[in-house]
């Protein structure tokens, strides 16, 4: 067990560090930074000296490591659009992003979760069979159409919703929510339902096949014949065992869910870090690129990490199987 | 199970199988069993269990019929749409904003109604497709071309170099392929100098949405090559004395084929459906060639003046395209399963 720890943290380091590898490859591959800084009549000794004391001059190893220090230190230097420190832009950033996934998460999971429950037991009824039609258009969906199609509906026929931006935020020391007030809920209505759709259907479509799965073993119909109620063997029995998968497909899902959210945040100008990172893309804004890559690598690993050994929390099968004795 | 219908059929291929072989008898040995292949696997076809369940699938059928229709309707644009769009001459600014036809204010002229320059939306919908497929095709091909040799090569060299690639394959299956491509596209971005990047920003897209697909085809086409490798066909080749990579090519690759034709018609929705989120995006195609999502983009900054139609239509056209291909490519999945029937 602590040796697959070990060899799990090992290989998430490799791959940041090969992430961080990519997002410094990228400054170096934008001319020389020294021509920019220097004026036109700068002498071939003053760009030297710049260049001395930039630390250009080191190694490519050396360049690179200094990179790593102070990436981990959360220094990305100064965004080249918006003259501020990457740190900061992003900072102000972030918790707009993140309630934005965290609502959308939320409201897969409560109705992706019962939706598969329902379809699974009644598999041959009409509400499943029109849920799994719907959810397959839903899968055909691109989320910025799905958004499109939300703000006709909601903001320009009907007018009930905001259609853009975070509007009335509450400040919570600091960390600027939509979830306080019912003004700045209102914002977040759209924009979220918008990035769970795909998720809910994949968590509905998932729970369903587990269900179907789970229903045939032994085990449940034991439980049926030793005269459980069908709450009990449905929820106590069933549902417990499909869970396992729906765990880790959700950790797995909150990373897209930050990728796909850079979608949502431009359908919606909604001020969150992908919208900030598509800015960057359109205007080669390497350190926000940079930064942003490696913050995303660095959530996406964090969660595979967990995920991997939430599986070992939750199913003790495994923790039997990597010991290797017992059987 | 053959009905009526197929043995029509069957009669109508041998009929022209026989009329083929008479006019190449005299023709080189080569052409004539090329001929009589070609014959010999149309009879097969439309004999096979795989027509027949698709003949049995009306679902599969009407997809197949919508996506052959976009498809005439995106490459024959040039000769079919009302509009060329893309011939700047022929806009007229005092066509602009007009409804769809069934609309108050529309005309029949312009059957989806025109956006703000007096573009025909139906004429810009069938040459934006032909945009759409062709990225979509040629990211499909550059996947196909990637994945299915690093997944023969994975599969039959093994040990350090099937290790390596499957690593880089697992690393990149933990990031969604929208983020991969946008990333590649913002390296590309960075990279290449001003003046070159409209000219290939198509190519750029194309390499950067196959990049993000490669890695199913490699992992599926890992698996069966492994499995083919310990059979007895690989092993006399490798007696006689074949290099590797006459095998790997000549002999494996088409065995492992199969699975590769539904993944590849599986991703072409999904290549589709990227190509657009990033032209909606506005780090797709260039704007000289809008492509479906590049129209929705456009459109999408008159949905608060009420002119909704310039997004709808070509969202419309997105989605049918990709359900249809989505469609085709699970009853594909289906049919060619020996485990299903």
């Amino acid at each position: 067990m602590l040796a697959y720890i070990v060899r799990r943290l090992l290989q998430s380091v490799l791959v940041l560090l090969a992430v961080a590898f990519i997002a410094f490859s990228l400054f170096t591959f934008v001319g020389d930074p020294v021509n920019n800084m220097v004026g036109v009549e700068a002498t071939d000794a003053e760009r030297e000296w710049a260049r001395k004391s930039l630390g250009l001059d080191d190694p490519f190893p050396v360049q690179f490591a200094r990179f790593v220090g102070h990436a981990v230190q959360g220094d990305f230097g100064q965004s080249f659009r918006l003259s501020i420190p990457v740190e900061t832009a992003i900072g102000a950033r972030l918790p707009a992003t993140l309630e934005l996934v965290f609502v959308a998460a939320v409201l897969a999971l409560a109705i992706g979760v019962p939706l598969g429950v329902y379809t699974g037991l009644h598999r041959d009824g009409a509400i499943s069979r029109i849920l799994l039609t719907a959810s397959l258009v839903g899968i055909s969906l691109p989320t910025f159409l799905i958004g499109i199609i939300l703000i006709l509906i909601f903001s320009v026929w009907l007018g009930w919703l905001p259609s853009f931006g975070r509007g009335a935020t509450v400040d919570l020391w600091g960390w600027e929510s939509n979830l306080v007030s019912w003004e700045g809920f209102k914002s977040i209505i759209l924009p979220s339902v918008t990035l769970c759709l795909f998720q809910l259907t994949l968590l509905m479509r998932l729970v369903r096949a587990e269900m179907l799965e789970v229903l045939r073993t032994d085990y449940v119909k034991f439980a049926r014949a030793r005269g459980l109620t069908n709450r009990a063997v449905n929820f106590g029995h069933a549902l417990k065992n499909t869970l396992v998968p729906v765990i880790t497909i959700t950790g797995l899902q909150i990373g897209s869910l930050i990728a796909f959210a850079i979608i949502t945040e431009t359908v919606f100008q909604w001020p969150g870090m992908g919208l900030l990172f598509l800015q960057a893309i359109q205007f080669v804004d390497i350190p926000i690129m940079a930064a942003y890559l490696c913050l995303v690598a660095f959530i996406f690993v964090v969660i595979n990490l967990f995920v991997d050994l939430l599986y070992y929390a939750i199913d003790p099968r495994l923790r039997l199987d990597g010991s290797g004795h017992a059987h | 199970m053959p009905s009526i219908h197929a043995c029509a059929w069957t009669a109508v291929v041998t009929r022209i199988e026989d009329r083929v072989m008479a006019a190449v008898i005299d023709g080189t040995q080569t052409t004539r069993t090329w001929i009589w292949r070609l014959g010999d696997s149309l009879h097969r076809f439309f004999d096979s269990d795989i027509f027949y369940s698709f003949r049995r699938s009306p679902v599969t059928v009407l997809a197949f019929v919508i996506t052959v229709v976009f498809f005439v309707a995106a490459f024959a644009a040039p000769i079919l749409a009302p509009f060329n769009t893309n011939d700047v001459a022929t806009l007229n600014l005092m066509d602009a904003f007009k409804p769809p036809a069934w609309i108050d204010g529309g005309t029949t002229e312009h059957l989806l109604g025109t956006d703000d320059q007096g573009r025909d939306v139906l004429s810009a919908i069938m040459f934006g497709t032909q945009v759409s497929l062709i990225v979509g095709f040629m990211s499909v091909l550059f996947s196909v071309v990637l994945g299915v040799g690093l997944g023969l090569i994975s599969g039959y060299v093994g040990g350090r170099t099937d290790h390596i690639i499957m690593r880089i394959a697992d690393v990149q299956l933990s990031f969604p392929a929208v983020l991969v491509a946008l990333l590649l596209f913002g390296f590309a971005k960075a990279v290449l100098p001003r003046g070159l990047q409209d000219a290939v920003a198509l190519y750029v897209l194309i390499v950067a949405i196959g990049l993000s697909n490669w890695v199913q085809f490699a992992r599926t086409v890992r698996g069966s090559t492994m499995v083919e490798k310990s059979k007895e066909y690989v092993q006399a080749a490798r007696v006689i004395g074949r290099s590797p990579i006459a095998i790997m090519v000549s002999h494996v690759l088409p065995n492992v084929m199969g699975p590769v034709l539904v993944i590849a018609t599986i991703s072409l929705a999904l290549a589709i459906i990227t190509e657009a989120t990033l032209s909606f995006l506005g780090v797709g195609v260039p704007p000289t060639q809008p492509s479906l999502g590049t129209l929705i983009r456009f459109g999408n900054n008159f949905l608060f003046s009420g002119e909704w139609w310039m997004t709808i239509f070509p969202g419309l056209a997105l989605v049918i395209l990709a359900l249809a291909v989505n469609l085709l490519g699970d009853w594909m999945r289906d049919a060619l399963n020996p485990k299903l029937r």
